[in-house]
């Protein structure tokens, strides 16, 4: 028992690295954010940064990125379930072909992906030049909110439905004939097992969608050609043109705070469920 | 056994070039002392400095930077010493004010006669002696228009906001440009620290907005291109790589003038191998140099000995070639007060949240 221990003990020693990485590049920088979060710009303590979020402006921006956060989870849970479930029956595993093309788009720089992105909604574009084609008149769907959540789907939803494959994967067959023994059919199955055994997964899969779809800034900056803005194009500007730090601080710990809030649900839910399944 | 041939290959060629190179620069530097350079990304021929090596026997150490920000705080943390800078127009008065430079002595300079005359009475917006800085590139900001879309001349900030082109516009997503066309329209200087002019700018820019396709930066050029919109603000340089993939294109700098950038290079005050640096600059001025950066770069020069070798075909291209009217209107664009800027930071999140 000991001697367990002991090598414990020593095995410890094996996450400096991490750990020098985790205090280096997280929590100092964290620490200056929230410093000059908490400083004017004129020197001096202020709650004005943080409180600046209520800002019409800011909250407009705001409640834009929320609702875009909001519909691109939900899509990607949409999309998801459905494709998990085919992938199920057809006893795909994460091996699989399927898994392998699923993934495969995540080799690629995300910025490449948004710009051919651009090119496929662009007005002369393909998916235009398709709909031409085919007789079927034109979309303008570039430069609108429609093309930033297309962007923002296609980039975060191998990270919503990797979670919940790996939920969905280790449902022990066992469980659902025994319901169907029950008498009962697909969708009393899918409500009454898979999905009460699959929100582990789903939880880890809307923090990792819902998160960095509504701080994003480049896709809505690229899709969104420029004429909407979320509030991860807000905090950019203070930093990078207005110089403006301490106002970008403080919005983005003000963010921060939301996050931590939806986090903080998903968590208590999460213990809830026992188990988590970040892949 | 070939993976291995390879290396060894590979490793004899590296430790060889290492022992050359590190032979060459012993040699050098025991001759003619050397030089720290600091310039834009892609902003000289590498033949140059290569060239300027060879026949002077002065090392130079070459360093590159993206933005003029990131140049000036590489610059003022003072970790390396640079004795040369090449930067743009506010950055190099902001540096002149900051007294961080040394004076050119610029009558001493050979070549220095083929900058002409223009270029240093734009630089005198910065620099208003002409005493510290040494053209390098300039350009203009204007209209990108494809010429099969449009009817009637478009010579005028006007076609951007008489809706005749409504959802065929490009605009530029930053701040200052955008401002600074719209306050041009409207007759006032581009940097005007005006409350009042500059919320007229806003006014017209909003009203605008909903006929403007996207605002965008790189991508500008790359929409008139493929025909998706009919015209696009754009940098001078940006103009004239379009007309190379799309021969429909072309560049206009409106009539109620526009901006005109400036880039020049300086000696800073820590240079202590002052001599070397100007016999740099001065390098930089002679004909066949001044020619293979134009030909690697594709900015307008103010080098008027390249002018008058060019072909007749570039010399008509006004975004290479201004004629000399074109600019009568034009500004260079200086910093704007702390007060001026912040309101228009905040005038253009306003803007943008519209």
């Amino acid at each position: 028992m000991i001697n367990r221990l002991k090598s414990v003990n020593k095995r410890i020693w094996l996450s400096g690295p991490y750990a020098v990485w985790v205090f280096g590049f997280t929590v100092i920088p964290l620490c200056m954010i929230i410093r000059a979060a908490l400083t004017a710009r004129e020197g001096g303590f202020t709650t004005g940064n943080i409180v600046a979020i209520f800002d019409p402006i800011h909250l407009k921006a705001m409640l834009f990125s929320l609702e875009i956060a909001a519909g691109c989870t939900v899509l990607c849970i949409l999309l998801s379930y459905p494709l998990v479930l085919a992938m199920r029956q057809l006893n795909m595993g994460k091996k699989g072909f399927m898994m392998f093309v699923l993934i495969l788009p995540m080799w690629m720089n995300f910025i490449l992906r948004i710009l051919a992105w651009q090119m496929i909604l662009s007005n002369n574009g393909i998916l235009n030049f398709l709909l031409r084609s085919a007789g079927l008149g034109e979309l303008s769907v570039a430069n609108t909110g429609a093309a930033i959540m297309i962007g923002v789907v296609y980039d975060y939803l191998p990270y919503m439905m990797l979670p919940i494959f790996n939920a969905v994967a280790e449902i022990n067959e066992d469980l659902i004939e025994a319901a169907r023994d029950l008498g009962a059919n697909g969708f009393t199955v899918f409500c009454k097992v898979i999905f009460p055994l699959s929100i582990p997964g789903l939880l880890s899969g809307i923090v990792m969608v819902f998160v960095p779809s509504m701080t994003s800034f480049v896709i809505s900056d690229i899709l969104g050609g420029g004429k909407l803005q979320l509030i991860g194009n807000v905090i950019e500007q203070e930093f990078t043109k207005s110089m403006n730090q301490n106002l970008g601080s403080g919005l983005s710990v003000s963010l921060m705070i939301f996050v931590l809030i939806s986090m903080a649900f998903t968590m208590k839910n999460d213990r809830e469920g026992k188990r988590s399944a970040i892949w | 056994m070939k993976k291995k041939i390879v290396s060894v290959i590979t490793m004899g060629v590296l430790i060889l070039s290492v022992a050359l190179s590190g032979a060459g620069c012993a040699k050098k530097k025991a001759e003619n002392g050397s030089l720290t350079i600091f310039n834009y990304g892609e902003y000289m021929d590498p033949d140059v400095i290569r060239q300027f090596t060879e026949e002077t026997g002065i090392e130079i150490k070459y360093e590159e930077a993206l933005t003029p920000e990131e140049m000036y705080t590489k610059y003022k943390s003072g970790a390396i010493s640079y004795d040369l800078l090449c930067t743009t127009d506010y950055m190099l008065q902001r540096l002149i004010q900051e007294d961080e430079l040394q004076k050119i002595d610029i009558g001493n300079m050979e070549y220095i006669g083929n900058i002409g005359e223009k270029y240093w009475e734009l630089a005198k917006a910065v620099d208003p002696e002409n005493s510290y800085t040494v053209p390098y590139f300039w350009g203009t900001m204007g209209i990108l228009y494809d010429t099969t879309k449009t009817n009637g001349p478009v010579d005028s900030w006007e076609v951007l906001f008489n809706g005749d082109y409504a959802g065929e516009i490009v605009m530029q997503n930053s701040m200052r440009d955008t401002y600074m066309l719209a306050l041009k329209y409207l007759g006032y200087s581009l940097n005007s620290n005006d409350e009042g002019e500059m919320r007229e700018a806003q006014e017209l820019l909003i009203r605008q907005k909903p006929d403007v396709q996207a605002y965008l930066v790189d991508e500008a050029r790359d929409e008139v291109v493929a025909g998706n919109a009919a015209m696009a603000v754009v940098y001078s340089g940006e103009a004239y790589l379009g007309n190379q993939y799309n021969e429909n294109l072309a560049y206009v700098i409106p009539k109620e003038g526009s901006n005109v950038w400036l880039d020049g290079w300086v000696i800073t005050k820590s240079c202590d191998n002052i001599e070397a640096a100007q016999q740099f600059l001065d390098f930089l001025c002679r004909e066949d140099i001044a020619m293979k950066n134009f030909e690697y770069i594709y900015y307008s020069t103010p080098n008027e000995a390249v002018i008058n070798a060019l072909s007749e075909e570039d010399r008509q291209n006004e975004a290479l070639v201004p004629s000399d009217h074109a600019t009568d209107n034009c500004e260079v664009s200086m910093q704007l007060s702390p007060e001026a800027n912040d309101l228009m930071n905040e005038l253009w999140k306003e803007f943008k949240a519209d």
